[in-house]
């Protein structure tokens, strides 16, 4: 049992060539080139979609700050496209390894946190203290907003495989409650349903990308504009 | 898989080399598929063919249907269920596993 729980989270591998690098550059396939003014039906959702986020993402920002947008589209369609795909059956969804999570987290929260440093020196170092502190607590918060900045890649990047794991482990668990029970009619009908609401808020997973996005986009909007 | 193929003359024959997979002889098999272009940009290229040969013939046309991707998702799921199968071989309904 605790084998079979798991061991859809296992990296495909066969023979040792590792599937998950075919894997994770399926998605990219899915976005189409657009070499018409007016294209095909495929392409002109993916074109309404992508405006649509980029409107909705980058409009607080400042001209330099916008100079972020490519990058954070990217982001947003491969995490999205990620998750939605691993939501078919059989399928293994690669933003459920931690390692994957902790390496686009990582460098993109660096880059906003060193280029508020380097731009903006003085208002960076002042974020780390809220405007009307009483003077004896000062050193405690300093020390306390020292971590949380510290803990923001470590968050964003555990959010993301944590509700992704939990939410697969969630709909193994469930079917296998419902095979179990379906020889004991009496319930097996109220579990199905159950595990087919659980599937749709699942799929809000998609939400889970544009938390993501999002927040990395605060930490951006905090660090280099003002 | 997708190279062209030239015909002038009815009579003259065309070359293993540039014949399509469903025209060569089947004792023809072996020798043609050595011919192919197997170095790393040959193997790019015929994915790159494949590629577009789907999507030329259903997503980049003026309706295209929701199948167009729900074959490429039907295939995704066979594809996983291959290479997952020795894990899935235990889950089956059985009295004695």
């Amino acid at each position: 049992m605790n084998q079979n729980l798991f061991a859809s989270f296992n990296i495909p591998a066969i023979l040792g060539i590792p599937l998950v690098i075919l894997i994770i550059m399926l998605p990219a396939t899915f976005i189409t080139p657009t070499n018409n003014l007016i294209n095909n039906r495929f392409s002109s959702l993916q074109q309404w979609l992508i405006q649509l986020m980029l409107k909705q993402m980058m409009i607080t920002h400042s001209t330099k700050g916008r100079t972020w947008s490519l990058m954070l589209m990217a982001l947003i369609t491969f995490i999205a496209l990620n998750n939605l795909l691993g939501l078919t059956p059989y399928a293994f969804t690669p933003t459920t390894q931690l390692s994957m999570n902790l390496g686009m987290a990582i460098p993109l929260w660096a880059a906003t946190v060193l280029m508020g440093l380097r731009f903006k020196t003085k208002l960076a170092l002042a974020h780390f203290l809220p405007q009307g502190t009483p003077v004896p607590l000062i050193p405690m918060l300093i020390i306390i907003e020292t971590i949380s900045l510290f803990i923001q890649p470590v968050a964003l990047a555990v959010r993301l495989t944590a509700n992704i794991t939990a939410g697969h482990l969630l709909m193994h668990l469930l079917g296998d409650t419902t095979l179990t029970l379906m020889s004991i009619y009496l319930s097996s009908s109220t579990i199905t349903i159950i595990i087919i609401i659980l599937l749709i808020t699942l799929e809000l997973g998609v939400a889970l990308i544009q938390a993501y996005v999002f927040t990395l986009l605060v930490s951006l909007y905090l660090h280099d504009n003002s | 898989m997708a190279s062209v193929v030239f015909f002038s003359h009815s009579s003259l024959s065309v070359p293993l080399k540039d014949k399509k997979l469903l025209e060569v002889k089947l004792g023809e098999l072996p020798s043609w598929i050595l011919m192919r272009d197997f170095s790393p940009s040959g193997i790019v290229g015929a994915f790159r063919r494949g590629y577009y040969r789907y999507y030329n013939k259903y997503i980049n046309v003026k309706k295209g249907s929701i199948a167009g991707i729900t074959m490429v998702l039907a295939c995704y799921v066979v594809f996983n269920y291959t290479f997952s199968y020795k894990e899935l071989k235990h889950e089956r309904r059985r009295k004695y596993h």
